[in-house]
């Protein structure tokens, strides 16, 4: 039995930490190439699945809501690129944390405005809202299913971009040395334009593809986003393997520490004690990984530049 | 030949400096002291309360100049000191010791103890990695207090009693209130005056500018940093304790991250690296709060743009408007 709970557990970690890959991507690309630090990438997440709930309530399917979806996302990332980032670049790392956190500010509020307080619920697409039984008695959710294999998808096709064609070696040449490959020609802010609208629409295709599990909410992508830089901190700026390595171990680390502090904590403490500083630890966990890892590794476990 | 108004500004710029630089915080100051007999005439109890408000806000944003203004430190989670003050103050107001000195120690020695640990691990990263670090301690303490089941957990503490001090309850009197935070604003401004001025603060801004150069002369920087790192968390867990003073509550709201983002734009706000800069950001920002608030509910949807229009226009901050220099 405890067997069967664990397998679950494996697997929530592992579709949470995929969600924080596609999250994590672009943000870890756009800080590598540009040396630019994007707060307002959580929102991003949130804007993506605002906009599938919009348009799968508009078209009445989640799937032509997410067709329409991604490129209204990839269209506001440019926009929010095109209107401000583009005057930051060259500016310090507390002037870009700042005005992306007015940006933050801005649009938690705006869809609150447009979209009310209230928790928005999209619907699981009809042919995929079943459980499948993957051993005796394991039931587990399709969508969740869907959302690994699409995060696992997702992942394949960025690693064979970045590591097989000619806009992939751009990108790992920018993330190691940017000044290095704009002196060779090439036209760094077109590079970074694409880059970033790629990062934007990854990220709201993880809000979008959450949207049916979780509700739909201003604020949600804030959280994100600090696991999201937790993420790219400990795998290593600019890198795209480390990002994915340290997205899934955060997953498992984050989901399987709330599940087991308590029961671990059992066999040391009473039972209500144990499961008071169970709960207290377990979300504190992924913060100590990450200062024992900055503590060893002061520039994360993979570093894209040397 | 030399241009006119060259000649103009290096005359002005000239003579008796320290005085000129002391002239727009002496009237700040003046103002706060003289705040409560001007509102005698007006609705004074709300008036003293967002004065006190905003003197919690400076005290906490004039901590952090101290590390992003003069030490090149930008700490994204300062907000958990003020929240350790917050919290330190409240659970043992709730265990019945309401003593504000026995309080202030304890706000002071917890304070000490988690910047020296956090400090410690920080300042072995630089740059980027700095900031996420501070971050990622500033959300250990968060969920620590949400985590405090015995101490309201999420929904935070309410405090039985103001802190009192000698056995009386002087905290009571909002007028009290007042004078005892801008007693203790004071005290901060003149200290952290005395602190960049000295010997440490300027091997500090020499970290500032270039730490190998400073470690070639004999300075290691690290030392330096982490003293300059405990200090501003002892301030602002003073703030902390103020704060949950005149709140009467603490919750784990204070210690978010969004709480230390609001910091750093407070002192951008106000201008970074002059101390009574954090003053005019806080002044700033909570009025601008109130008055927007009055008028709709979505003010943050006005308060995002002008931050973003701050950051890329108003380099200097309120500060830089009246010719302050950081």
């Amino acid at each position: 039995m405890t067997l069967t709970l664990a397998l679950i557990q494996v697997l929530n970690g592992l579709q949470f930490g995929l969600i924080l890959f596609l999250i994590a991507a672009g943000l870890t690309l756009v800080f590598g190439v540009m040396d630019f630090i994007n707060l307002a990438h959580g929102v991003q997440y949130m804007v993506g699945a605002y906009l599938v709930a919009a348009f799968t309530a508009m078209t009445g399917g989640f799937f032509t809501g997410l067709a329409l979806a991604l490129p209204a996302a990839l269209v506001f990332g440019l926009v929010l690129e095109l209107l401000i980032f583009r005057h930051l670049y060259q500016r310090d790392h507390l002037d870009q944390v700042l005005a992306t956190f007015g940006i933050i500010i801005f649009l938690n509020q705006a869809v609150k405005y447009i979209w009310g307080a209230a928790p928005l619920n999209v619907p699981i697409p009809d042919a995929l809202s079943g459980a499948v039984e993957i051993t005796d008695g394991l039931l587990y959710p399709v969508w969740r299913l869907v959302i690994i294999a699409a995060g696992l998808l997702v992942g394949l096709a960025l690693y064979i971009v970045v590591n097989r064609t000619k806009l992939g070696m751009l990108v790992r040449a920018g993330a190691s040395n940017a000044p290095m490959v704009s002196a060779l020609g090439v036209n760094i802010r077109l590079l970074f334009t694409i880059v970033f609208g790629v990062g934007a629409m990854l990220a709201g295709f993880a809000g979008a593809m959450v949207a049916p599990i979780l509700s739909v909410e201003p604020g949600m992508g804030d959280n994100v986003l600090i696991l999201a830089f937790v993420v790219i901190v400990i795998g290593g700026i600019g890198s795209i393997r480390g990002a994915f390595i340290a997205a899934l171990l955060i997953g498992l680390v984050d989901t399987l520490g709330r599940f087991f502090a308590p029961t671990l904590l059992r066999t040391l403490l009473d039972p209500s004690a144990a499961s008071q500083t169970g709960r207290a630890i377990a979300p504190m966990l992924i913060y100590i990984l990450m200062a024992a890892v900055l503590f060893f590794r002061p520039s994360g476990l993979f570093p894209a530049k040397k | 030949m030399p241009d006119p108004a060259s000649l103009d500004a290096a005359a002005r710029a000239a003579p008796p400096r320290t005085r000129r630089v002391l002239i727009l915080p002496m009237l700040i100051f003046a103002c706060f002291a003289l705040m409560p007999s001007a509102t005698l005439f007006g609705p004074q109890s709300y008036v003293l309360a967002i004065v006190t408000r905003i003197m919690i806000l400076a005290l906490g944003a004039m901590s952090l100049d101290l590390l992003i203004g003069y030490g090149a430190m930008i700490s994204f989670g300062h907000a958990a000191f003020v929240g350790l003050g917050a919290y330190s103050t409240a659970i043992l107001a709730s265990h019945g010791i309401t003593d504000g000195f026995s309080q202030l120690a304890a706000v002071i020695v917890t304070a000490i103890i988690f910047a020296l640990f956090t400090g410690a691990i920080s300042l072995r990263t630089k740059g980027v990695y700095f900031i996420m670090i501070t971050l990622a301690f500033g959300q250990m303490l968060f969920f620590l207090t949400t985590s405090l089941a015995a101490y309201g957990g999420d929904d935070g503490l309410t405090l039985a009693a103001r802190s009192t001090f000698f056995g009386m309850a002087i905290l009571k009197n909002d007028l009290a209130m007042y004078y005892i935070a801008f007693g203790i604003l004071l005290g901060a401004y003149v200290l952290l005056r005395a602190v960049v001025a000295s010997r440490f603060g300027r091997v500090l801004r020499g970290i500032r500018e270039n730490p190998v150069r400073m470690e070639a002369i004999g300075f290691p920087p690290y030392r330096y940093q982490l003293t300059a790192y405990v200090i501003a968390g002892v301030i602002a867990g003073v703030s902390g304790f103020l704060l949950a003073n005149q709140a009467e509550f603490v919750s784990p709201a204070y210690t978010t991250w969004q709480r230390s983002g609001e910091l750093i734009f407070v002192l951008v706000l106000g201008g970074l690296g002059s101390l009574h800069g954090a003053i005019l950001g806080a002044a700033a920002f909570t009025l601008l709060a109130d008055i927007l608030s009055h008028y709709t509910e979505n003010w943050a949807m006005i308060f995002g743009p002008i931050l973003i229009l701050v950051v890329l226009f108003a380099r200097g901050g309120i500060n830089g408007l009246f010719g302050g220099k950081p």
